[in-house]
């Protein structure tokens, strides 16, 4: 049985739309984490993800950035891998805020489908 | 085993894959298979896919198509694998590329892809395949048996990091099968293996079927990071 129909659509993604996609996703991951780690505050681009202040739980980032990647291929067509090398091997690494990974997510974007990124 | 589960069994073309592919599509499941050739036979509710397991591109390209025309995964026996016998002072570090490449780096990649679609629904089974070689330490089999080493403590580790989004990972160790794995091995090491069993005799596909059946069933959902060794190794 289906649970969805997943047909991606095929057209360019602005920062606008990725950080629409980042924030609702992380609000969705946000209402699942346990009572004690739910956040309170409104979800925006400033908001950490690692660290003393982060409102992810370390598998609620776990759950953030495979979600994120799954909404990515599912309604974008765009297979992309976040944790990659390059994301766990930065000094100042690209989950630390939502703006952070939103970034990222383009600059993959722009690298891997360089016609639909421009 | 419930009808219409999507099953996805790497190394499907041929000896134990093949056999794993006919017993669920028998069982009413939707069976997804790879393997680097195509396959020269057909069944129904059976998609096959020309993939490299140890190309992770491939590997992505394979989960999102079943995540496409499924929407769901709910169990993965990753069966793909590759042998060489060889002493360890003969072994080219080619050789030792190529069986790490598939047993585990092959490996690794399908259940990292695939635990990404379960845990949309919350559920999973993963079955890994190791060998007897691992606990009886057979001479020859070094790199082989090491890769197959690494499967079970991955395994047992992936068990607790995909706990929380009900997927089980289990191993099962098979003793000597008769396929073309062991057809490079002499009769007399396969003898000797097969004596060091509790059980004297070669494993065969159904008895591996049996222990696929039980980690699969909704009911071992408290049965996570074990190994089954056959045969009593």
């Amino acid at each position: 049985m289906l649970l969805q129909s997943m047909q991606p659509k095929q057209k360019p993604l602005s920062r606008t739309e990725i950080t629409a996609l980042v924030i609702s996703t992380l609000r969705d991951v946000l209402s699942r984490q346990s009572e004690t780690r739910k956040h309170k505050k409104a979800v925006q681009e400033s908001t950490p993800l690692i660290g003393e202040h982060s409102v992810c739980d370390s598998l609620g980032l776990v759950n953030l950035i495979v979600d994120v990647e799954q909404r990515l291929q599912e309604e974008h067509g765009i297979l992309l891998t976040l944790a990659d090398e390059r994301a766990l091997s930065q000094k100042i690494s690209p989950f630390r805020t939502v703006s952070s990974l939103v970034d990222y997510i383009e600059r993959l974007i722009r690298e891997e489908i360089p016609n639909d990124a421009a | 085993m419930t009808r219409h589960e999507v099953v996805l069994i790497t190394g499907a073309r041929k000896g134990i894959g093949r056999f794993l592919a006919e017993h669920f599509v028998n069982q009413g499941a939707v069976v997804e298979g790879c393997s680097r050739q195509r396959p020269g036979w057909k069944l129904p509710n059976y998609t096959h896919h020309a993939a490299d397991v140890s190309d992770e591109a491939q590997v992505k390209k394979m989960i999102s198509s079943i995540g496409r025309r499924h929407g769901r995964l709910d169990v993965v026996i990753n069966n793909a694998g590759i042998a060489a016998m060889n002493p360890i002072l003969l072994t080219p570090v080619s050789t030792v590329d190529r069986i790490l490449a598939t047993n585990f780096r092959g490996l690794f990649l399908v259940c990292r892809e695939s635990a990404k679609l379960m845990k949309k629904r919350r559920y999973g089974r993963i079955i890994n395949f190791s060998t007897v070689a691992v606990p009886m330490k057979i001479e020859g089999e070094s790199v082989y048996a090491a890769s197959k080493s690494a499967v079970v403590t991955f395994t047992r580790i992936l068990a607790r990091e995909l706990a929380e989004w009900g997927i089980t990972c289990n191993v099962i160790g098979p003793g000597p099968v008769a396929t073309d794995l062991i057809d490079s091995i002499p009769p007399a090491k396969i003898d000797r293996v097969v004596s060091n069993l509790a059980i004297k005799r070669l494993g065969n596909f159904q008895d591996i079927a049996n222990v696929v059946d039980f980690f699969v069933k909704p009911e071992s959902d408290y049965i996570t990071g074990q190994v089954i060794y056959l045969g009593g190794a």
